[in-house]
């Protein structure tokens, strides 16, 4: 479970977020939707500690980040799974060597049991026979892919994803949502999403917060999204033609 | 004002070194890397080196045979003082200023393109030191290869010397061995060495600094590329000034 408190970051005088409050279930997927630029990955970057927040708290299961000196940041990131909106594999690596990079450093294993846990991660998203290749000879959904893998292999108990499925097409999104799903709950960690992917939300939106205007300004469950009376909420969802008939057939229908 | 960017940009480069040299994460990881980067930073630019002390060995001696043939100078001089050129300058120098070029502008386009690709932000996720990982390899193995370059540019700088004379016959091989040999003070062959430690050190660290610090996009990294060029050469004549004054004085 992480929560945040009062959370503030200010760049050049301007407040991207603004006395941001929010608990993240874990066993959940829980998402953080918002317009381009609405400060979602400066939120993530701040829960993560790559950026440091003016002012506020950031409980990882009661122990504040903000406090912690840099070993203890460290020990915490071991716990810790990212996927970054640009997926961010190391070029000189092929797929194997990336997973197996996090385990290199950190587990007492030997080579062999390593490998198997890569090789077991890199299975669980359906990559095993790309194994061998770089990351400038794959797609971006499967690089995608191997940065969950990477992201995974150490089994970290608070998974980020930053956009996991922007630039891909529905149903690799379908398929890289499922996988993070299916992560989430089988390992109980807790997952926080970006994204301004409607299927995703309406997919495997555990839980959700709405940040506009450098505030949250609705949270809620996939159950409860389309159905908000929340003006803003309405025109970020409904922007799209598709889902505004979607919904005037619903409320024909009733 | 320029002052202040100076220092501010001294600072930080001292505060990015202070993370490099640390304890790394796993020994066998950064070993393995280091390896990795003698290969890539050094091993590749052997070619280089021999090609460019080649023909300047070559082009030293006819220079210096046409422009300061005199009958009352001995005729060993062209080959003291081609040996005194290399030795004393051009192979460690001259050739550090040649691999800030091209080492240099690599290192920090490199690190420059993790930094905007993220792949440095996913490091520091994992909990790794990144500019000790990333780092702290370049410049080890930056260090431990210069030594062996040097000697590869002297060694091919006398080939040259010699192959003006054997193939353009414009003196014997004979007055060029005596020349060579001349007076040859060892500690000459020293200075070139510890000299080329220090450029080696300035090469690898300030375009790892400049690549490292890298904000926005592919144009800012082509842009830190060259500023690691400009600043490493900058850097290397003036310590040149400095130790020269200090090893030779
Ligand atoms: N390092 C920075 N320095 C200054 N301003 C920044 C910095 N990083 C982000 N910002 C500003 O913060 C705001 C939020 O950016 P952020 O990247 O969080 O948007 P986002 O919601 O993730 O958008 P997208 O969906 O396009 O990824 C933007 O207006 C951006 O200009
Ligand atoms: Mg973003």
């Amino acid at each position: 479970m992480i929560e945040i408190k009062h959370l503030h970051k200010i760049f050049d005088d301007k407040a991207v977020l603004s006395d941001i409050n929010t608990t993240f279930e874990s066993g959940k997927t829980n998402l953080i939707i918002g317009q381009s630029g609405s400060g979602k990955t400066v939120l993530m970057k701040c829960i993560v500690g790559l950026l440091t927040p003016e002012k506020g708290e950031v409980l990882y299961d009661n122990r504040n980040l903000l406090d912690m000196n840099k070993h203890q940041i460290k020990d915490l990131r071991r716990e810790i799974g990212m996927i970054f909106q640009s997926s961010a594999l190391f070029d000189s690596l092929d797929v194997l060597q990336n997973v197996m990079l996090p385990l290199n450093m950190f587990s007492s294993k030997t080579y062999i049991e390593r490998e198997k846990r890569a090789k077991f991660c890199l299975n669980r998203v359906k990559l095993s026979e790309a194994k061998d290749k770089f990351p400038g000879e794959i797609s971006g959904g499967m690089q995608k892919r191997v940065a969950i893998a990477r992201a995974i292999a150490l089994n970290p108990k608070y998974l980020f994803c930053d956009e996991p499925n922007s630039g891909l097409d529905p149903k690799t999104s379908l398929v890289i949502d499922e996988l993070i799903h299916g992560i989430t709950e089988e390992y109980n960690t807790t997952t926080i999403i970006n994204t301004h992917d409607m299927n995703s939300v309406i997919d495997i939106g555990d839980s959700i917060i709405f940040i506009c205007k450098s505030h949250i300004e609705w949270s809620g469950n996939k159950d409860e999204v389309l159905h908000s009376k929340n003006k803003e909420l309405n025109n970020f969802i409904f922007s799209s033609d598709i889902l505004r008939k979607v919904k005037d057939l619903e409320f024909n229908k009733e | 004002m320029f002052l202040l960017n100076g220092l501010r940009t001294f600072g930080e480069y001292l505060i990015l070194m202070k993370r490099v040299f640390g304890r790394p994460d796993r020994m066998r990881m950064s070993l393995k890397r280091y390896a990795n980067e003698i290969a890539e930073l050094g091993i590749s630019s052997i070619g280089i080196v021999l090609l460019i002390s080649l023909f300047i060995g070559a082009v030293i001696t006819v220079q210096i045979k046409l422009n300061i043939s005199n009958p009352l100078l001995p005729r060993w001089t062209v080959g003291y003082v081609t040996r005194e050129i290399m030795l004393l300058e051009f192979s460690s120098s001259i050739m550090c200023l040649i691999l800030a070029g091209k080492v240099g502008s690599n290192i920090a386009s490199e690190l420059g393109t993790m930094r905007v690709t993220q792949q440095i932000d996913a490091l520091e996720i994992m909990g790794i030191n990144s500019a000790n990982f990333l780092i702290l390899p370049k410049i080890a193995a930056m260090v431990t290869i210069i030594p062996i370059l040097v000697t590869f540019s002297i060694f091919a700088g006398i080939i040259g010397a010699y192959c003006s004379c054997w193939f353009l016959h414009i003196m014997t091989a004979i007055d060029l061995e005596y020349g060579l040999q001349y007076e040859f003070a060892e500690w000459y062959v020293w200075s070139s060495f510890i000299k080329s430690l220090f450029f080696a050190f300035i090469i690898a660290s300030v375009s790892a600094y400049y690549g490292y610090t890298v904000k926005g996009g592919s144009i800012d990294v082509g842009k830190a590329s060259t500023d690691s060029v400009v600043s490493s050469s900058v850097l290397i004549l003036f310590s040149d000034l400095v130790l020269t004054q200090l090893l030779m004085g």
